[in-house]
């Protein structure tokens, strides 16, 4: 396919990491943000092909990891109610709420269904109005776009029998959390690429100024996520902190100003809570007061539900870049894809999954699995 | 969540307030909404993430980047070549 298999180039990708070897001097350590981008680094074994100076940790870019238990027990909750239509993206299913998964909602005999597009969602409420339609509305600055269009649809077409549960997070505010941390290590930084596709890079150039940090807006293949490193190294090498984009065939400086005008006319930013990070200030997105018909959180009076992580699972250490999935003690063993303990192992973008499908050969798994 | 595909647009019509394309994924075709990049037309790249294209592919940026990429692989073979 155009636009993915030249960028699976071995002959390219193999001349760029020569290139970070021949120029890196001492050890970095660089984070990518996105759980896409670390599924890549895995799958291609990109950090095996880079010299050893150069650490990989990774991000708290998959929404359906840093989603709090409180959401998710707010959509089984709402998933579990008659009349209802609770309708997903897939990967939600099969993660724990404190009780129960939406799986285990379905299977008991909740209308649970799984949709590629917010925009399937409204078509099912169109075409049952005596039910309610419910869509869960996770994700980040690439997604939000798209949620935001069907509640904004459904309120064009007068549909009172759909609406959105909104966990929208973004990513710069937990970024500014995670560098401000005593703990953190991170010295440059792999922006993800289609967040930016939305909403530019302006403000990763304030992160970048704040922190003293170089960034590299990358994109997903494995050449890109090369070329982003090359590009990093030769910043931190330099003593140079800016932003400079590698996925310039999809990201411009401004963004995508349409999916940015129904950002602001349909969401306003708010508070959010992160698994494995709290409370980030001003860190996602609420429907704002007009579109408060379709706030299912208001509709079902779900506001009161809280919870508390489980201590068995590292993923909030794992979530900050701090540990790796394989120095947790129950990857692999109690803890698999098909009996996750936490979300990271569960999503197809999480980082205990990405190391659970590529890497269980590696030394530590076996030494856990002994 | 964020993974966005590109695929060329085959065709596309106004369907009330929406754009919505053919739009064709190594053989694969879907329907994918073309409110947020009016200005993709037929034979045009478009980066696609849930049913929604985020971006128009820029060609011109795309091929003057890899053509550098490229020659950095070059480099290799040519230094793999040598004893």
């Amino acid at each position: 396919m155009k636009y993915i298999d030249e960028y699976r180039d071995a002959a390219v990708a193999k001349g760029i990491a020569q290139a970070v070897r021949a120029r890196v001097t001492r050890p970095w350590v660089l984070m990518e943000i996105c759980g896409g981008q670390t599924h890549t680094i895995m799958r291609y074994g990109l950090d095996e092909m880079l010299p050893p100076e150069i650490e990989l940790v990774h991000g708290p870019g998959c929404p359906v990891c840093v989603a709090p238990l409180e959401i998710i027990d707010k959509a089984l909750d709402i998933a579990a109610r008659p009349g209802v239509i609770f309708v997903s993206y897939g990967d939600m299913l099969r993660v724990p709420g404190s009780h129960s998964d939406l799986f285990r909602v379905k299977a008991a005999g909740g209308d649970v269904r799984v949709a590629y597009s917010p925009m399937d969602a409204v078509k099912l409420a169109r075409e049952n109005p005596s039910r309610q339609v419910v869509f869960f509305g996770i994700g980040f600055e690439t997604t939000a776009p798209a949620n935001a269009m069907s509640v904004w649809q459904a309120k064009r077409e007068g549909l009172k029998n759909f609406s959105l549960l909104a966990a929208h997070v973004l990513v710069p505010p937990a970024m500014r959390a995670l560098l401000a941390s005593p703990a953190n290590r991170v010295q440059g930084l792999i922006a993800p690429g289609h967040v930016c596709t939305v909403m530019g890079t302006r403000e990763y150039e304030d992160l970048s100024r704040d922190f003293h940090l170089p960034i590299v807006i990358g994109g997903f293949e494995p050449v890109d996520l090369l070329e982003a490193v090359r590009m990093l190294v030769a910043q931190l090498e330099e003593g140079r902190a800016e932003v400079e984009n590698q996925y310039v065939r999809s990201v411009s400086r401004e963004g995508n100003l349409g999916a940015k005008r129904i950002l602001v006319q349909v969401y306003e930013v708010s508070d959010r809570k992160w698994r494995g990070i709290g409370p980030i200030p001003m860190s996602g997105y609420k429907l704002r007061p007009e579109f408060a018909e379709y706030d299912a959180e208001l509709i079902y009076g779900t506001g009161e539900i809280t919870a508390h992580e489980p201590e068995e699972c590292i993923s909030a250490l794992v979530l900050q870049g701090l540990k790796k999935p394989l120095d947790c003690a129950a990857f692999g063993t109690l803890c698999t894809p098909e009996r996750p303990l936490g979300a990271p192992m569960v999503s197809s973008e999480g980082v205990c999954a990405a190391y659970y499908a590529y890497r269980r050969h590696n030394e530590a798994t076996k030494e856990a699995v002994r | 969540m964020c993974l966005a595909v590109p695929g060329r647009v085959l065709e596309s019509r106004d369907v009330g307030p929406n754009r919505i394309a053919k739009v064709e994924f190594g053989g694969v075709t879907r329907q994918v909404y073309l409110d947020f990049v009016p200005e993709a037309g037929v034979g045009d790249y478009v980066i696609v993430h849930v049913g929604f294209a985020i971006s128009k592919v820029d060609e011109a940026e795309a091929k003057r980047t890899y053509e550098l990429l490229a020659e950095m692989g070059a480099l290799f073979e040519e230094e793999e070549g040598q004893p």
